[in-house]
């Protein structure tokens, strides 16, 4: 596996300024890191990838690595990244986008493109809050915890992200966390070849908001909360729901095979052309 | 190839299809709506017969998302639209203003506010065009006043847009898009397109965002060895955020260089019976068709009147106005709104002339016999 100082010098950009504008203890370096490891295992090509993301912490991430990086409007990465790919199907497009861009801001972007299969993969990363306005509560904050716009508790009902984009027709499901570095490589790998819309939720922690109002302690002891919660789904499946109670199911949730948005298209591009050319030679 | 005009009876949306079709235009993104929603079906025919991509989004936030992805992929794009998706487009129409992303918006205007008079004609999105969206930008408006322009407008549009690296709009109200003529329509072979610049230097050296003399920076596609980045952020010369106020100021100046650089090419404007004219009508759009009617009538009567038609919005053509000034007693502006172009033609008169106003906004047009009405009261 590529070495850290290796996969910075081949996918950081050597003419931005940094720092990073991640706090410390965030999650979103970790995803990061992850994908590039995910993207370096398969050998991509970087001028073949387009990295496209929306607004908050998260649609900072493509600023920073070599890619063809698109940072959008709020909640609009995936209708962008759709554009683009019909565009260029050539491209690998990736999307990184939050929970409260992909599924409030959002979500009928999100709903409609798994409903497409358009060949994408997105990323979400789940820290149920919205960071960088300073802890509002987002459609994933648990009900009953606290956020900047609902210090006496949440009265609304979290999404449950892997549910809905399966109910609204991704092709490929994946869920893990910022703790479970190897598995989370593992499923970006697979969702970046899998054919179709696939999409990989990612639990993470946001120490500065939701884990300091909440008291949930340091970015550590938010990394062992995932450590503590999350089941595999290959051992939750054995497990009656009573014990599944407050834990996240993790691994590939769902994967099949259905049509492909660009490839169908093409399939219309070839029936237009010989009606066209039907039509032509009667007229001559 | 054929190098003869082709004959047709066409409306204007479908002028404006084929506007895009001869242009280039290869991408399609919208969302359905009265009174444009014809432009859409043409396209959603034609551009896969031609190897393009249609696409209907799930609105109009996605539509013009959608074909700003493409943009930025190497396709010329465009997309049509009414009002109420206007006023949603409104949003990453800023987006391509800031990342300088060509593209087209088609919007056949119907009343307003709101859901307004959806198949009645009107004028109300002038404004609209040049300041829906937040923030200082530079935007370039036509207003077709024919089919026939209807459908050079587009390709005039879509060449704009690449040239400048900016949205343009063609603002088109409901009597152009749904009348019928006889147009001709030249021969693809006759119809100049223009391509935006790419970069000709290693990508290792590219910097997405320096302008060259023109004012415009060339644009790699993603996808072809010049990775770089896109944002909606203020950005440096390489495309990534800023906080720095000199380079912050270099990038929102420079979208307006830009433009003031291209003005007078920018700028559309005929001028009918103006020599010796006393009096101007200034009309845009459908109004043009009633005016021209209506000084027709004028003119056999005695009254020197003339015609400025603005072909060109925004940049406001203030020159088509100002040259004429010296010799113009009255001025009168009729639109089916409340006064939107009203207002810029008395700032750029200053005082000079008697400038008057001739409003509509129930859903119906200014009959030329109005127009003669009011003009004749105003030289009285």
């Amino acid at each position: 596996m590529i070495s850290n100082s290796e996969l910075v010098n081949k996918y950081f950009r050597h003419n931005k300024k940094f720092p990073h504008i991640w706090c410390p203890g965030c999650g979103i370096g970790t995803i990061l890191g992850n994908m590039l490891r995910a993207i370096d295992a398969l050998a991509l090509d970087k001028n073949e990838i387009a990295f496209v993301s929306g607004i908050g912490c998260t649609g900072r991430a493509p600023v920073y690595v070599d890619f063809n990086t698109l940072h959008t409007t709020h909640g609009r990465a995936l209708p962008f990244a759709t554009g683009l790919k019909l565009a260029r199907p050539e491209l690998k497009v990736l999307v990184a986008t939050g929970d409260g861009d992909a599924t409030a801001i959002g979500g009928n972007h999100l709903i409609h493109a798994c409903r497409r299969n358009i060949d994408i993969t997105t990323i979400i990363f789940n820290n149920y809050i919205y960071g960088m306005t300073g802890g509002q509560y987002s459609p994933t904050t648990p009900h009953g915890d606290k956020a900047s716009t609902c210090k006496l508790g949440n009265i609304e009902r979290p999404f449950n992200i892997s549910q809905l984009v399966e109910a609204a027709g991704a092709t490929f499901v994946g869920r893990t966390t910022s703790y479970h570095t190897l598995q989370l490589q593992n499923i970006i790998k697979k969702a970046i070849m899998h054919k179709g819309f696939s999409v990989v939720e990612v639990i993470t922690h946001c120490p500065t908001t939701y884990g300091r109002i909440n008291k949930k302690g340091s970015a550590v002891d938010m990394l062992k909360w995932q450590k503590e919660v999350a089941v595999d789904k290959s051992r939750a499946d054995k497990m009656d729901p009573k014990e599944l109670e407050g834990k996240i199911i993790t691994g590939i949730l769902m994967e099949k095979q259905l049509p492909e948005f660009c490839e169908q298209y093409d399939t219309i591009i070839e029936k237009a052309q010989s009606l066209k050319n039907n039509q032509q030679g009667k007229s001559k | 190839m054929n190098k003869k005009s082709s004959y047709r009876l066409i409306q204007g949306n479908e002028a404006a299809a084929e506007g895009a079709l001869a242009a280039g235009v290869s991408f399609f993104a919208g969302y359905p709506i009265t009174p444009s929603t014809e432009i859409a079906e043409i396209l959603a025919d034609r551009l896969p017969a031609n190897g393009g991509t249609f696409i209907q989004m799930e609105d109009e936030i996605g539509s013009i998302a959608a074909i700003i992805g493409a943009s930025i992929g190497g396709r010329k794009v465009l997309t049509a639209t009414s009002g109420p998706g206007f006023s949603l487009m409104q949003e990453n129409l800023g987006f391509a203003c800031l990342a300088e992303v060509p593209l087209v918006i088609v919007n056949v205007m119907r009343g307003g506010p709101s859901t307004g008079m959806p198949t009645s004609p009107s004028q109300g999105d002038v404004m609209q065009a040049r300041w829906g969206t937040h923030g200082d930008h530079p935007i370039i408006v036509l207003s077709p006043g024919s089919v026939e322009e209807a459908f050079h407008y587009t390709v005039k549009a879509v060449n704009f847009a690449e040239k400048y690296r900016n949205p343009v709009i063609v603002l088109m109200d409901e009597i152009i898009g749904h009348m019928r003529a006889r147009v001709s329509l030249p021969p693809t072979s006759m119809i100049e397109r223009v391509n935006r610049v790419h970069p000709n230097m290693p990508p290792e050296w590219y910097l997405p965002y320096e302008r060259s003399a023109t004012g415009v920076a060339p644009m790699a596609s993603f996808g072809d060895g010049y990775r770089h980045h896109v944002t909606g952020l203020v950005h440096d010369a390489k495309g990534f955020p800023t906080a720095d106020p000199n380079e912050a100021r270099n990038n929102i100046r420079g979208l307006f260089t830009k433009i003031e650089r291209g003005f007078r090419e920018l700028c559309l404007v005929d001028y009918e019976f103006m020599d010796d004219a006393e009096h101007a009508i200034i009309a845009y759009g459908g109004m043009v068709l009633s005016a021209r009617s209506a000084l027709e009538q004028l003119r056999k009567s005695g009254r020197k009147v003339g015609l400025i038609k603005l072909g060109t919005l925004w940049p406001f053509p203030r020159f088509a106005l100002e040259q004429y000034l010296p010799q113009l007693k009255t001025i009168l502006v009729p639109e089916l709104n409340m006064g939107q172009i009203y207002r810029e033609v008395l700032r750029v008169n200053a005082g000079k002339a008697v400038v008057e106003k001739l409003n509509r906004v129930n859903g119906t047009i200014i009959t030329p016999n109005e127009i003669v009405k009011t003009v004749k009261g105003l030289i009285r």
